[in-house]
């Protein structure tokens, strides 16, 4: 038992430096950009630049419109499959896996050869429509983390009671739905939002390949470029990250504090 | 709670007619978006691609792109590297991803170690792309903070040791930093579900702590084990950005070479470029079905 616990204390001692050393000299490396002495200077630089805050505010509107075309796509098919339409949960899970099985450069491959300006449906056309595009792109990058998000909140309610309480109080289906429904599931919603979120704002393949100004490209250029400036984006990434997963655990503490008056 | 379900619908039935009829229809409005997105912009992509790679360039049907995968040694060559690359991260993050899942939950360890190596896993299995190579490079390339004080401290140079970040085992160690916190997240549940019990049983009659492992363990959690490093597998297949920015295009991986052709046409042929995107799919599709079939088999034991 003894040896088991030493054993234990090496894979966290080996894990834990593995983990926590590139994070040290990344935000080491970072402050180095002055000579002789550390500075913030780095993080000055691409805070100042205004392709770093025309890239990022560019990727968060992608990212809250990717979750707000997610959820609406998501949380009706999940709410009727629960309650009416279980015979199609097998083909809308094989669906939603999808994305886990075909690469994303492979699925934006096909967007650029089915959508492209000499198609029937030419949305890399105009940069508006090559924006919706790269947003269902990115609902479909997205779509395995929604919809078990969602999927699993739906399972955790009882969509049929609530649904005929609100039924029987006379409520229409979309009151039902934006009302009642989606209420309840507000925290899985939320989860899977902040996932979104940390996926899609520093995503590189889709964005680069289908040539629009978002935060991958940039860091990518910026990478090939700069010496200090990429670890200092690199640290940015990492709080952000941190912070969609940090914002998950808040939104599902606050939940449980409720449930249990 | 099912039938209890089932039981106010059927009470309810008898109402109208047209209730029921009209919540049919609502359903089926409900769920078309959904559809219509699928076809669009999964279902019809892949399809293309898929049709196109069994096609020459006037539309006839040929399986010369499918040889040519295999005949042309760039392009095999271009498959092997990933496929080392993903088997080699794969199997390694699943062996230490398991021994820090170990070390948590039967280890015997601080209680508080656990939800934070969690929540960490949870960070890093998303922190990858761009910043991973950024830090990597950082930490580890020829200037990088490690590199430099292993010199300045014990005289030891890794890059004439013949190390290299942006190499075969560089690339390895990068991808290390989400496939790791992956197979944590996904086989802290496994372990968990081995139930006190069966250790206690098995103890009572006599065995060791290695015949447990072997013998009632292992036999319960190999579907898990093996089904999470396919999912990894596929994990890092399929992923392109950390690998460009480390190395540019001096690794020849297939994700970057797809990356070429689907800019520039690098392989002077566009069929031969949906062949290759086919032979993508083809592999990871495997190794994600077999892990949804070995997950579907180790979920028994978690009832």
């Amino acid at each position: 038992m003894k040896q088991q616990k030493i054993g234990s204390w090496i894979a966290i001692i080996v894990g834990t430096l593995y983990f926590v050393v590139p994070l040290i000299g990344t935000f080491e490396f970072s402050l180095r950009m002055r000579r002789g002495e550390y500075s913030l200077d780095a993080y000055r630089v691409v805070f100042a630049d205004p392709r770093f805050q025309a890239t990022f505010g560019y990727s968060t509107l992608m990212a809250v419109l990717t979750i707000i075309v997610g959820v609406l796509i998501v949380v009706p098919t999940s709410y009727w499959i629960q309650l009416r339409l279980p015979k199609l949960r097998p083909v809308v899970e094989f669906i939603t896996l999808m994305p886990l099985v075909i690469p994303a450069i492979v699925i934006v491959f096909g967007y650029l050869r089915l959508y492209n300006t000499s198609s029937i449906i030419p949305m890399t056309a105009t940069a508006r429509s090559t924006d919706l595009l790269l947003v269902f792109s990115y609902v479909a990058l997205a779509l395995p983390y929604m919809y078990r998000a969602v999927d699993t909140g739906m399972r955790a309610i009882d969509v049929r009671v609530l649904t005929e309480a609100a039924e029987n109080l006379g409520a229409s289906w979309p009151t039902i739905l934006f009302k009642v429904i989606l209420p309840n599931v507000r925290v899985a919603i939320l989860s899977g939002a902040f996932l979104t979120f940390a996926t899609v704002i520093g995503e590189f393949t889709m964005a680069s390949l289908l040539n629009r100004p978002a935060f991958g490209p940039y860091l990518q250029l910026i990478g090939a470029n700069r010496a200090y400036e990429p670890s200092a984006l690199a640290v940015i990434a990492f709080l952000v990250t941190w912070a969609c997963m940090g914002l998950i655990n808040v939104v599902g503490h606050g939940k449980q504090i409720k449930a249990t008056p | 709670m099912a039938r209890e379900g089932q039981a106010i619908t059927q009470a309810s039935a008898p109402r109208t007619r047209t209730v029921q009829f009209g919540q049919t229809a609502w359903a089926w409005a409900g769920v078309t978006p959904f559809f219509v997105f699928a076809l669009l912009f999964l279902i019809a992509p892949t399809l293309y691609l898929v049709v196109g790679a069994f096609q020459d360039a006037e539309g006839n049907f040929t399986l010369a792109n499918i040889a040519q995968l295999f005949t042309q040694a760039s392009i095999r060559s271009a498959y092997w590297i990933s496929i080392k690359v993903s088997v080699a991260s794969a199997v390694v993050g699943a062996l230490l991803g398991f021994a820090l899942a170990y070390a948590v939950v039967l280890g015997g360890l601080p209680q508080w170690l656990r939800p934070t190596l969690m929540t960490f896993s949870g960070v890093a299995s998303n922190f990858a792309g761009l910043p991973l190579a950024f830090a990597f490079l950082a930490t580890l390339g020829r200037t990088g903070i490690v590199t430099t004080l292993l010199i300045t401290v014990f005289d030891f140079n890794i890059y004439r040791a013949g190390f290299n970040l942006l190499s075969f085992w560089g690339l390895t160690l990068t991808y290390l930093y989400f496939q790791i916190p992956l197979m944590v997240l996904i086989i802290t549940p496994a372990l968990d579900g081995l139930k006190r019990e069966w250790r206690e049983a098995a103890s009572i009659l006599g065995a060791s702590h290695w015949e447990y492992w072997r013998h009632v363990a292992l036999p319960i959690l190999w579907p898990a084990i093996v089904g999470t490093t396919l999912l990894l597998f596929a994990n890092s297949f399929g992923a392109i950005a950390t690998a460009y920015a480390l190395t540019g295009s001096s690794l020849n991986i297939i994700t970057i070479l797809l990356y070429a052709q689907i800019r520039g046409d690098v392989l002077h042929d566009q069929n031969l470029g949906y062949a290759l995107a086919l032979g993508m799919i083809v592999i990871t599709g495997l190794s994600n079905g077999a892990y949804i079939w070995l997950r579907a088999r180790s979920d028994r034991w978690q009832r």
